[in-house]
């Protein structure tokens, strides 16, 4: 009888193969499915993996590229990976995302065309606080009336979705945009785009955030009281409030900072890669984000491999659609069997395999 | 050796991948889709052509497609690996990739771009879009004169413009056939999602519609209408397989002969930037074969109407016609404006309800 | 607008998401949180079409639909419930493989017909004026659904089975003391939460449609999951919210086509505000809503 028993500590040599060992099967099952849809596996694997980060065509433009697209996937991540520590399951990034966006967007398009450098700032601070007042409907809602706050984050994505869809149909719409929807594109208008920062190098504001969120939140987690206080409510409830942790304060600190992160990665994407409010800017990242932040076990730096493990499969991902004709879905199943094969051996992090006679349990 | 080129080429970036040192003899084309290429709608058509174009030239040249290519930072990023890996012309399939095409384009002088159903244009960037409206005139007359409860129906995905002419160019003919006719307008807010459309089909059919007009892309329509009763009519595909009946005709997207036009220019090396809007004469817009239970006389004259557009002898815009509100918009015998169509945002009188927003 | 057809109608259009969302209510009745509802809809929708294509009985294609998504789900089963992993992360993913999956598995089938299953008048009932078209003279599936949600809410309430379940989902540590096997309860509840949705989008490439279209279930699985909140984890609840939130689609579309001028944003995000609020009030009450354990995962420390 095979059995689980809990380390005392996760093991540090298992943080570090698991990875690998998931990487390594997702290859070998990936390579299967590759020739099975009569596409030479070994070239399909090495475009995913090898050709954005070594391919003398490519490299030079997705390397930079890998960052654009993990910028945002890590800076929602680790806003929600504090919270996950905490117990506190925000699953509604998507929304704080797209609300970040749209109120940023909105603050900005009122000044339309204002050269002001005080402009550009001023939207990602309304972007922040879209994305944290979006947040603050589920944290009041779990420290006035006990509401479970997954599905109220959950649903609040829904309604986020429609105001977006009214935005770039209606009020956000660009008066010269022949009647498309879609606001004005940021990235015409100078005073207030998200370039890059040094030419080819993929550094925008959002990406520099990132990195910034990644040494925050790796300080406030293993230097800052607040941050033990996170934990230990995450850990042991009921010994957190015993010392005197308020649950109210976590739940408004942990959800506070995870909507603003979001709200944050909104608005620099839409003012930067994306260029313009429309009805499907947000692709997704935010639910991409809580894949990232469980594939980097929680842990900030885990967080910032994942996200660039992440963006290789999709950057990875579009060159074997383009030099090797595989179809799209092929690579969304790939995608999912990554993920699978991560968590399924995340368990030799944790436990230890027994082989016990009998069954104890 | 490879080192120093890769190290070089990451550091002078794109001004030096610009330059098409991979490019090799033949031709490459490219083309990004925003859907899947089997979405049975807008993006198979696309691809299709593709296919047509490739089959017309076979060796010559070198096709690469990607498709389900998200409008956005997405976009611009799968552009720029296209323009990369050598890629001489792409076709960007899709009206939300048309500020990407702009902005790619602005990096590779050297490639050329044609975009589809926009109106932005630059030196190496062409625009290139269909006057589906000439189609709509045709269908529309036959969704009026087949009508017997006086009522038809319209499934809108977004109110632009090339919409609102459809929904205009449809309503003024089936007015021709039939001056008792009324005009039901569902709009969907999305262009593909089969179930949704499946509904809005079901909801116009409650409301007394008996012929549904579709400008949404899957078939779900009429697959409604085979079930359930009515006629509807092929979109962007000809959907022979629902004919004779619900299926009494199709509007068909036919990009190949343009494909092929400009795959030429590339091969000859005459390629220009233009900004092209091309209808049934020209062959861009096809009308499928008129079936089911429509009488002779009002295919003869369907017929004749195609026959007239394509020959520039009749505009489905001439006047007199009157805006939804009762002003004159165009006067007896005049002809709407290529400027004023790419922009519609009104309806023709007679049409009841509001375009939103 | 003639009720009767509204009435007709909203039924057909809330069918896929009542049964994806009576079995989302089962498995988050046991203590987990599935959020892979979309993947395991669009797999049953393939395989549901593809079946039925292949044997021309759309009764096999149902079955088929039912079993191919419940052994997907299992593998959400076994990461969660064998090797701990997140349900929340794990729903995702499964989503993803459930959406190349099916892509893949349905290319070639565009375009295809398959036989949909007919019309079942309810003798006698079905001549009913007004009631018998509206309810009576619907295809079997709906039927179906119906009973379905009568029989998980008898199972729930009458059965020890239920029972069991139910203790599982409140509390997991108190009902493993008290010598329940957790973890199989779990698996079991996956496994009919999949059959449920797989189902639900069958339904849709079946019936509601019919045809198969890559990506067609376009959303309905996270719908099933508001569904399930909504019905504050009672089955009567979740038959109402699916007939609400299919009905609010219905209705907007129907107000469109008899020409009246309807905010579609407002309309199509209020069952989710709706939603909150229900949320907001059962736990005001003090009613614990969510089964106590849901979404966490469990581990018999021996």
């Amino acid at each position: 009888m095979i059995r689980l028993e809990k380390r005392p500590q996760p093991s540090r040599l298992w943080t570090i193969v698991t990875p690998l060992l998931a990487v390594v099967l997702t290859m070998v099952v990936g390579g299967i499915m590759f020739a099975l849809l009569g596409k030479p596996p070994l070239e399909a694997i090495r475009t995913i993996f090898w050709d954005p980060l070594f391919h003398p065509q490519f490299a030079g433009y997705s390397r930079p590229q890998l960052l654009v697209k993990a910028g945002p996937l890590i800076l929602i991540a680790i806003g929600l990976s504090i919270g996950f520590k905490a117990g506190i399951w925000n699953i509604g990034a998507e929304g704080q995302y797209i609300m970040g966006a749209v109120c940023g967007a909105a603050v900005g398009l009122a000044f339309y065309p204002s050269e002001s450098v005080l402009l550009f700032p001023l939207m990602v601070v309304a972007g922040a606080l879209g994305g944290w007042a979006w947040a603050m409907i589920p944290a009041v809602l779990k420290t006035r009336f006990g509401t479970n706050e997954i599905l109220v984050s959950l649903m609040l994505v829904y309604v986020a979705e429609n105001i977006l869809a009214s935005a770039s149909a209606g009020w956000l719409r660009s008066p010269e945009g022949m009647g498309f929807p879609g606001s004005r594109n940021f990235k015409q208008w100078p005073a207030v785009f998200n370039d890059e920062l040094v030419a080819n190098t993929g550094m925008h504001w959002g990406v520099v955030a990132a990195f910034i969120a990644v040494i925050g939140a790796y300080a406030l987690m293993a230097r800052h009281i607040q941050g033990f206080n996170i934990r230990l409510t995450g850990e042991a409830p009921r010994a957190a409030r015993f010392s005197g942790v308020s649950p109210v304060r976590i739940v408004f600190l942990c959800l506070g900072i995870s909507g603003a992160l979001a709200g944050m990665a909104g608005l620099f994407e839409v003012t930067g890669p994306a260029g313009q409010i429309t009805i499907d800017f947000n692709s997704g990242y935010g639910f991409t984000a809580i894949i990232v932040a469980f594939l980097g076990r929680l842990h900030p730096v885990g967080i910032l491999l994942a996200g660039l493990l992440m963006a290789l499969t999709y950057i990875g991902g579009e060159l074997a659609q383009l030099m090797l004709g595989l179809p799209g879905a092929s690579i969304q199943l790939f995608q999912g069997m990554l993920l699978f094969f991560l968590l399924a051996t995340d368990v030799f992090t944790n436990y230890r395999i027994r082989f016990a006679k009998g069954e104890l349990a | 050796m490879k080192r120093r080129t890769l190290l070089a080429s990451a550091a002078m970036g794109l001004a030096l991948a610009a330059a098409p040192a991979f490019a090799q003899d033949k031709p490459k084309i490219g083309f990004v889709y925003v859907g899947p290429v089997n979405d049975g709608g807008w993006s198979q058509h696309h691809h299709e052509s593709a296919m047509k174009m490739k089959e017309h030239f076979g060796d010559q040249i070198e096709l690469i497609e990607q498709e389900s290519v998200p409008e956005g930072a997405d976009a611009e990023r799968v552009l720029t690996q296209m323009a990369l890996s050598g890629a001489d012309l792409i076709f960007t399939t899709s009206f939300g990739y048309m500020d990407p095409t702009i902005n790619v384009a602005a990096k590779f002088p050297d490639v050329k771009f044609e975009h589809a159903t926009g109106y932005k244009t630059a030196d190496n960037v062409s625009a290139y879009s269909a006057r589906f409206y000439e189609g709509r005139a045709v269908t529309g007359y036959l969704a009026g004169a087949m009508t017997k409860s006086n009522k038809i129906g319209y499934i809108g995905s977004f109110p632009i413009p090339e919409v609102i002419r459809g929904i205009n160019s449809s309503f003024l003919h089936a007015k021709k056939a039939n001056p008792d006719v009324e005009m039901s307008v569902v709009w969907l807010s999305t262009w593909f999602d089969p179930a949704k459309e499946a509904d809005a089909t079901q909801a116009l059919l409650d409301q007394g519609v008996d012929v549904v007009l579709a400008h949404t892309d899957s078939t779900a329509p009429l697959s409604v209408l085979e079930k359930a009763g009515g006629y509807g009519f092929g979109q962007a595909a000809d959907m022979y397989d629902y004919a004779p009946e619900p299926r009494l005709s199709s509007i068909i997207d036919d990009w190949a002969p343009y494909y092929i036009d400009r795959v030429q220019a590339i091969v000859d090396g005459t390629w220009e930037s233009h900004n092209v809007w091309q209808g049934i004469g020209d062959g861009m817009v096809g009308i499928g074969e008129i079936t089911g239970p429509v009488p002779e006389d009002v295919k003869a004259t369907a017929e004749q109407m195609k026959a007239d557009i394509a020959a520039g002898d009749y505009h489905p815009f001439t006047g007199p016609i009157n805006k939804q509100d009762g002003s004159a918009w165009l006067a007896e015998g005049e002809v709407a404006e290529d400027g004023v169509l790419a922009g519609m945002d009104f309806y023709v009188e007679g049409l009841t309800g509001e375009i939103p927003n | 607008m003639d009720p009767v057809l509204l009435v007709a109608s909203i039924m057909v259009s809330a069918t896929p998401i009542l049964l994806a969302a009576i079995g989302e209510m089962v498995v988050e009745k046991a203590g987990v949180l599935n959020l892979g509802v979309e993947g395991m809809m669009i797999t049953g929708a393939v395989i549901g079409f593809a079946a039925a294509v292949g044997t021309g009985s759309p009764v096999l294609g149902f079955a088929a639909a039912a079993l191919g998504a419940a052994v997907l789900s299992l593998t959400f089963g076994f990461l969660t419930q064998y090797l701990l992993s997140n349900q929340v992360a794990t729903g995702l993913g499964l989503t993803l493989v459930g959406l190349g999956l099916s892509a893949l598995v349905g290319a070639g089938f565009e375009g295809v017909r398959a036989p949909g299953p007919g019309k079942l008048w309810i003798p006698g009932l079905a001549e009913i004026p007004v009631i018998g078209p509206m309810f009576f003279r619907h295809d079997f599936m709906v039927y179906v659904s119906l009973l379905l949600v009568a029989g998980v809410w008898a199972f729930l309430k009458f059965t020890r089975a239920g029972l069991i379940l139910r203790a599982v989902g409140e509390d997991h540590e108190s009902a493993h003391a008290l010598g329940y096997k957790v973890v199989r309860v779990r698996m079991a509840a996956i496994f009919f939460g999949g059959a449920c949705a797989g189902l639900g989008g069958a339904y849709v490439s079946l019936v509601r449609v019919p045809q198969w279209t890559e990506g067609m279930t376009a959303g309905a699985g996270w719908i099933a999951l508001a569904i399930v909140v909504f019905a504050s984890w009672r089955p009567f609840g979740v038959l109402i919210g699916a007939y609400l939130f299919g009905g609010v689609t219905v209705l907007q579309l129907n107000l469109q086509a008899a020409g009246a001028n309807v905010p579609v944003e407002l309309l199509s995000m209020s069952p989710y505000l709706i939603t909150i609020l229900v949320l907001v009030v059962i736990s005001a009450r003090g009613v614990h809503g969510a089964p106590g354990s849901l979404g966490r995962s469990f581990h018999a420390s021996a």
